[in-house]
């Protein structure tokens, strides 16, 4: 697999490489010393501490630089003769399009979210691009390939929809703390500080109560003359006492449930005359807007410690003043941010007051945040497998060939292509299950008549027409050889450097390999000749063509008998060896022709 | 537990993990001594992911200088002549990995691994050696059991497009969830030669009770075990036999590992053709190791260290075997009966 002819192969290609952050940091370099040679590389983010425990090719020091541009110049350090172009923009921007996909021979995806792969896939759809698609949460990775007319595309199976809440779970009943948290960032945290305009649920349950929807606005507007601590102490008894109150006026909804408690700033800090509010001047070290924190201010460290009531009540009143205090003008601006250590102080201190009301157990500030960032668990073995499946993935995807179907015959393909380039001898060729030509000295005289018609044949005219798209199986059984390849149309050819009118790219002309003592090597990728995408048929083991239906892979300590009905079309490698730790989602439930999974601990 | 809590800068770096695998597993690592001999480019990617993860310290030890080969699947030497003349591959690899992370302690010793007595390894947790002789793992293996404290042991191997980890826990206890509840669990490991004793023709009656549900696939999965099992098993000992550096056999040998091949399958009254001699030639022509199988293995190698040391989580046992050709990745328990699961 690894032998020196795959090697000179692998340097002719160019690949696209779509996102530079956990995946794509292993991926890179796992690429280049894997001898690949031409490498592209988009990524919009730059670089922050949260990465640096996973994308090692970043440092402290590039904390706020492009991701693209960092790894490129990293990975140039081990391999400095080979080329890496980074852009940093976004891939979904006018820059990339159909005619920049087209140039690619592969591209592989190390994507964050679910809008920019599908954007990637319908590219790569339309460029005719064979593209490697993945993801990772935690322990678990997948790898798949979508080959345009051959797999199921990106899209062909349905992805999960993120996870929504009834309105009135979060306004009224919440069960779970994730309720509280999505009422604390999405309603209050947005009514206090986001854009005022914003259609807001927050009171929604007491526009039937007594007081009129005019109150309920006034309610959370400062008044001109107001102190600000007066003011944090009106809204935490409006939120957190007479909302409760209000809503427990409704007595329909509490038949089957707990009723909830309203707590009032007066039975939380009961014989404090004052608050004992938090020393704001411990945050006057630094003017920065982002390291204002409500915890420093208190006293409060470890950002694993479960808050009693009184500590959120005093955290978020904190929070409240701060963001007032030192970050005035932002208000009415401000949505939330997992990285705004402020924001989440809030959100937590403010979900875990609620929660109390209604006997839902705390949490951290740790837990909270990772809640209400929707933060995916990741560490770096996984990424670097699930690197390491996504090369042997592209190095195994088929040869390209760019042709005018409207002009050239079959016969150009056997002659110029199948024998000359790939070195076949006597190749049949496939599309589908059609036999387009074939080569033997049992044929009789009428077939071989038949097969020469046809290869006096424009490809499109065939019967069964060669045009853009298509899909050919190249087989040469002397040689146990086999080979897809992917036509594309093409129109034009420069006479002078494309004389044959033909472009074939790929791992295509590797120079033909040490005969090992006459002795056919069993390698089935590429040591009995030249070309290497083409696998060898053996008689001991699976026989796997890029493409076409595999068998399964699965291999663990406990595998899934189940998965064993569902073999056709999906390659599945899972490790499954360990407890579930976490409620992990798959981040995709790809089914695709060519499907990998580690599930791994 | 004062003085145990993660600092600020270890919550902020360590985030992403800590939601992974919790803060006290983050804790256990911060205080792990990681020994690891012989760097080639998987033992480059597990030193990468446990320097990442966060462990106490890391020593290395790798006397060799840099060679073609050793620049050929390891990104932690630099391709600059300048840079590497005159130091050895686990001085090179010691200043890329500080890199990584300052808040671990990486150093290189220096001397031979076989050298070192009982008590040198008493400083560490975990120890793992790569491209050494069948002699030097069984030696290096019976130290780590001498001592009083338990000591992981690994071995890890990457050969063309095969890889393999085996694994010596020796008493294992650790935790796993299940459904909801935590339960305690405790597994005994053979040693290294315990398990390589084990003979042949009876490993597929052993691997067949775990496969018991799957019959169809179990005949190939167990005959693709075993073959790079003994694959590796035969070129072993045929460094062994000619006193090859690991290694070191290339085509020329061919013969003389397909004469041991056969002599080993009479000794271990196995069918010859259990062993194609396609693929022994295969790893023969080609010892090199393919980047993306050094990633998978060093990858999966690295997450059953953090899993000894955290204590949670089912661990492997004993050995690890993938082979890029096909994609799969298997776990097969081969221990001596006195110790079986």
């Amino acid at each position: 697999m690894a032998s020196e002819n795959h090697f000179s192969a692998i340097k002719g290609a160019k690949v696209l490489m779509v996102g530079a952050g956990g995946i794509g940091c292993e991926l890179l370099k796992t690429l280049a010393l894997s001898g690949f040679q031409d490498i592209h590389i988009i990524d919009m983010d730059t670089i922050e501490v949260s990465n640096l425990n996973r994308q090692f090719l970043f440092r402290q020091s590039h904390v706020g630089q492009s991701k693209a541009k960092v790894a490129r110049d990293a990975v140039l350090k081990f391999r400095p003769h080979i080329s890496i172009t980074p852009y940093h923009a976004n891939v979904k921007g006018p820059d990339f399009d159909v005619d920049f996909f087209k140039q690619f021979n592969v591209v592989l995806n190390g994507l964050d979210n679910l809008d920019a792969r599908r954007h990637v896939n319908r590219l790569c759809l339309a460029a005719e691009v064979p593209l490697v698609e993945s993801g990772t949460t935690g322990f678990l990775g997948q790898v798949t390939v979508h080959i345009k007319g051959k797999t199921e595309c990106y899209e062909c199976q349905p992805k999960p929809a993120p996870k929504t809440y009834p309105v009135c779970t979060i306004t009224s009943t919440p069960s779970k703390f994730v309720h509280c948290i999505v009422w604390a960032k999405d309603l209050l945290f947005a009514k206090l500080f986001g854009d005022k305009n914003q259609e807001n649920d927050l009171n929604v349950r007491s526009g039937d109560a007594a007081s009129s929807s005019d109150h309920v606005e006034d309610v959370f507007e400062r008044k001109n003359d107001e102190d600000i601590e007066q003011y944090g102490r009106r809204i935490y008894d409006h939120v957190f006492g007479y909302n409760i109150g209000i809503a427990l006026s409704n007595e329909e909804t509490w038949k089957n449930r707990n009723r909830p408690k309203p707590i009032y700033y007066r039975d939380i800090f009961d014989n404090e005359p004052t608050q004992q509010n938090g020393n704001v001047d411990r945050n006057c070290a630094t003017n920065d807007p982002s390291s204002v924190s409500a915890m420093a201010s208190v006293g409060m460290k470890n950002p694993q410690d479960v808050w009693s009531l009184k500590e959120n009540s005093r955290i978020f009143l904190e929070a409240l003043k701060l963001f007032f205090m030192k970050r005035e003008k932002e208000i009415g601006n401000l949505t939330f941010d997992k990285d705004d250590q402020l924001a989440v102080e809030f959100v937590t201190a403010a979900a875990n007051i609620r929660a109390s009301s209604f006997g839902i157990a705390l949490h951290n500030l740790f837990e909270a945040k990772g809640i209400a960032g929707n933060i995916v668990h990741a560490v770096a073995t996984t990424n670097a497998i699930i690197a390491g499946l996504i090369v042997i993935e592209a190095i195994k995807t088929p040869l390209s060939l760019e042709i005018n179907t409207n002009r050239a015959k079959l016969r150009d393909i056997i002659e110029k292509v199948v024998k000359s380039k790939l070195g076949m001898s006597s190749p049949s060729i496939m599309h589908g299950t059609e036999i387009l030509y074939e080569t033997g000295d049992d044929l009789d005289e009428d077939l071989l008549a038949s097969y020469a018609a046809k290869a006096d044949k424009v490809l499109s005219e065939l019967n069964c027409p060669v045009v853009g798209g298509t899909m050919l199986t190249v087989n040469d059984l002397y040689q146990e050889l086999r080979c897809n390849i992917n036509i594309k149309h093409r129109e034009e050819f420069d006479e002078e450097k494309e004389p044959d009118g033909i472009v074939l790219s790929g791992w295509t002309q590797a120079p033909s390999s040490v005969e090992n003592n006459g002795t056919k090597s069993v390698d089935n990728a590429g040591s009995t000749s030249e070309g290497s995408t083409m696998e060898a048929e053996k008689n001991d083991e699976i026989e796997i063509v890029p493409g076409k239906k595999r068998k399964l892979s699965e291999v663990s300590e406990d595998v899934i008998p189940s998965n064993a009905e569902e073999t056709k079309g999906k390659e599945k490698l899972e490790v499954l060896n360990g407890d579930d730790d976490d409620d992990l989602v798959m981040l995709d439930d790809g089914d695709s022709g060519a499907d990998k999974k580690i599930r791994y601990q | 537990m004062d003085g145990d809590e993660l600092t600020e800068q270890e919550t902020a770096l360590y985030d992403r993990q800590i939601r992974v695998w919790g803060a006290d597993a983050q804790r256990r690592l911060s205080k792990a001594h990681i020994l690891v001999y012989g760097i080639k480019g998987t033992v480059a990617e597990f030193c990468k992911n446990i320097v990442l993860a966060g462990v106490g310290s890391l020593t290395l030890v790798d006397d060799r200088e840099v060679t073609e080969e050793a620049l050929s699947a390891n990104f932690l030497i630099p391709s600059d002549e300048n840079v590497y003349a005159g130091k050895t591959l686990a001085e090179l690899c010691c200043d890329s990995l500080k890199d990584f992370n300052p808040m671990v302690r990486v150093s290189v010793e220096k001397g031979d691994l076989s050298s070192f007595d009982v008590e040198f390894f008493s400083k560490f947790d975990v120890v793992v050696v790569c491209c050494c002789s069948l002699t030097t793992k069984k030696l290096i293996n019976e130290k780590c059991r001498k001592l009083p404290k338990r000591l992981a042991f690994y071995t890890v191997d990457c050969k063309d497009s095969c890889g393999e980890i085996f694994v010596d826990l020796q008493l294992h206890r650790y935790s796993k969830k299940k459904l909801e509840e935590t339960v305690e669990c405790e597994l005994k490991y053979s040693s290294f030669e315990e398990a390589i004793s084990v003979p042949w023709r009876t490993l597929p009656r052993k691997a067949s009770k775990v496969y018991f549900a799957m019959r169809d696939l179990l005949a190939f999965h167990e005959e693709l075990t075993e073959i790079i099992l003994m694959l590796v098993s035969v070129l072993e000992r045929f460094e062994e036999v000619e006193g090859r550096r690991p290694g070191e056999v290339s085509i020329e040998d061919l013969p003389g590992v397909l004469k041991l091949k056969k002599e080993l399958c009479e000794a271990q009254s196995l069918n010859e053709s259990h062993i194609p001699n396609g693929l022994l030639e295969r790893l023969v022509t080609n010892a090199r190791e393919f980047p993306p199988v050094c990633a998978i293995i060093g990858g999966i190698l690295g997450q059953e260290v953090i899993k000894a040391i955290s204590g949670k989580g089912d661990p492997l046992k004993n050995f690890f075997c993938f082979d890029a050709t096909d994609g799969k990745g298997i776990i097969e328990d081969i221990s001596s009966c006195n110790t079986g699961s």
